[in-house]
């Protein structure tokens, strides 16, 4: 319960700086529309179906990595981290909390980019809206400890990409598959496990980022 | 934080956790490995028969899937340390991960090279994205890759052990994660010479092939033992300078 409450309260605390400052919705909805605009005049007239699923990932990739790289930004510049660290809650909550707000930022952007998607290119089935959905999971997941790691280094945001993007391959599989494949079944549940499998990792070792 | 101090801030601590060495003393390891790379070679070029599909070429099978296990348990070994570091604090353990891992990454880099030639002597191509082990091997490249750009983007001391250790670990569960990936993404149309079976060969080719195996996995322990010495010394004599200075 007290878990709980230390999550939310950290996540609340997100959410307002993100509604008071705004500085990285707005960045990640320009960012995923601009980058369809560009699609559009890379690729052919009408991509196929596995083309435009593709670019819908590489999208949702980067919007995502954007958002990501934000993250641990305002921690760092008032050096939050430290009196977070030091705070009487378990540190596995900080990065709970921070994916979840993550989480928020990404499944905001991707209310608009979405819709956007159908509309320029080609509308989505079921299926690949919920495998959206479940890679958003793991994209926060691992994406946040990473951010973590990235913001401690003395490379910053250079190094995210870096190292988020090997670990997203499964993910990039998973979500193309879902939307594309003739039985998309197997890749949704090759996402669930895969953001089970990684949540608890970096659940287990977020404290040893943190903590010396 | 117990034991594994940086050497800046307690010297005397880091001159005795770096002192222990191994047991197989270094030139035996050397001779062992000489003698058996030498004789994986010879069965290799002399002994085992031509393949009846894919003729003289098909030798290289040989090193390149030795060099690919080879490869594997470097990782693991890599991910192992990072255990003992992250678990029982083992002050040792954060730079023979990191030595494990930059064998690894050595041996990765081996099996694309090979895997690259096989690819072309047989199918005609340098580079194919069918084939599942060498997409893996070049996701796990990147992976660690990304690797030593975190070590070497961080001041060296108890922070950084603790990352690249946590890192190495997400490696292991990548290998099995990207290798189900990769075969969901894609048919296999890779010739499979190990089945649920077992070994689909026998007689001089399976005797090469566990040479061979034998030799690179001793190779790359031999390899890592001299690179660990290295970083040891290298270690130990900054904090004698410490001291002196």
């Amino acid at each position: 319960m007290r878990y709980a409450r230390d999550v939310g309260a950290l996540a609340r605390k997100d959410l307002l700086l993100e509604l008071r400052a705004r500085d990285t919705l707005p960045a990640m909805l320009l960012f995923v529309v601009a980058t369809f605009v560009v699609f559009h005049f890379s690729l052919p007239a009408h991509p196929s179906r596995l083309a435009a699923s593709g670019l819908l990932w590489v999208a949702i990739l980067f919007t995502a990595l954007m958002g990501l790289g934000r993250a641990f930004v305002p921690e760092r510049e008032q050096r939050v981290l430290d009196g977070l660290v030091l705070a009487p809650c378990d540190r596995s909550a900080i990065w709970l909390a921070k994916s979840l707000a993550t989480l928020a930022f990404l499944v905001a952007a991707e209310v608009v980019a979405l819709p956007v998607f159908a509309l320029f290119f080609r509308p989505l089935s079921g299926h690949a809206v919920l495998g959206v959905a479940l890679a958003d999971v793991g994209i926060c997941a691992v994406g946040t400890f990473l951010g973590a790691m990235a913001v401690m280094t003395r490379a910053r945001e250079l190094l995210l990409p870096l190292l988020f993007l090997p670990l997203a391959i499964p993910i990039v599989v998973g979500g193309v598959g879902a939307g594309a494949a003739a039985s998309p079944g197997r890749y949704l549940g090759f996402l669930a496990l895969y953001d089970a499998l990684f949540a608890v990792i970096c659940w287990a070792s977020f404290e040893f980022v943190v903590a010396e | 934080m117990r034991g594994s101090s940086p050497p800046g801030k307690s010297s005397g601590a880091t001159i005795v956790t770096v002192g222990r060495l191994p047991r197989i003393p270094l030139p035996a390891l050397a001779v062992l490995c000489l003698v058996l790379v030498t004789t994986a070679l010879a069965l290799v070029f002399f002994v085992v028969p031509n393949d009846a599909d894919q003729g003289f070429s098909q030798r290289i099978f040989y090193f390149h899937v030795s060099i690919a296990i080879t490869a594997y348990a470097c990782f693991a070994a890599g991910a192992w340390q990072a255990l003992r570091h992250l678990w029982k604090r083992d002050p040792r353990a954060d730079l023979a991960g990191y030595v494990a891992v930059h064998q690894g990454v050595i041996f990765g880099v081996l099996v694309l090279l090979t895997g690259s030639i096989w690819a072309k002597i047989s199918w005609g191509h340098w580079w194919l994205w069918s084939e599942d082990q060498l997409v893996l091997f070049l996701v796990l490249f990147l992976f660690y890759c990304a690797y030593f750009m975190l070590r070497f983007s961080v001041e060296p001391g108890p922070q950084r052990a603790n990352m690249s250790a946590v890192y190495a670990l997400f490696g292991v569960v990548l290998i099995p994660v990207s290798f189900a990936a990769i075969r969901l993404a894609k048919g296999l149309i890779h010739p499979v010479v190990f089945t649920r079976h077992g070994p689909n060969f026998g007689g001089w080719i399976l005797v090469t092939y566990c040479v061979a195996q034998a030799a690179m996995l001793v190779l790359a322990y031999t390899l890592y033992r001299v690179e660990l010495a290295g970083k040891q010394l290298d270690a130990r004599l900054r904090a004698v300078r410490e001291v002196l200075a």
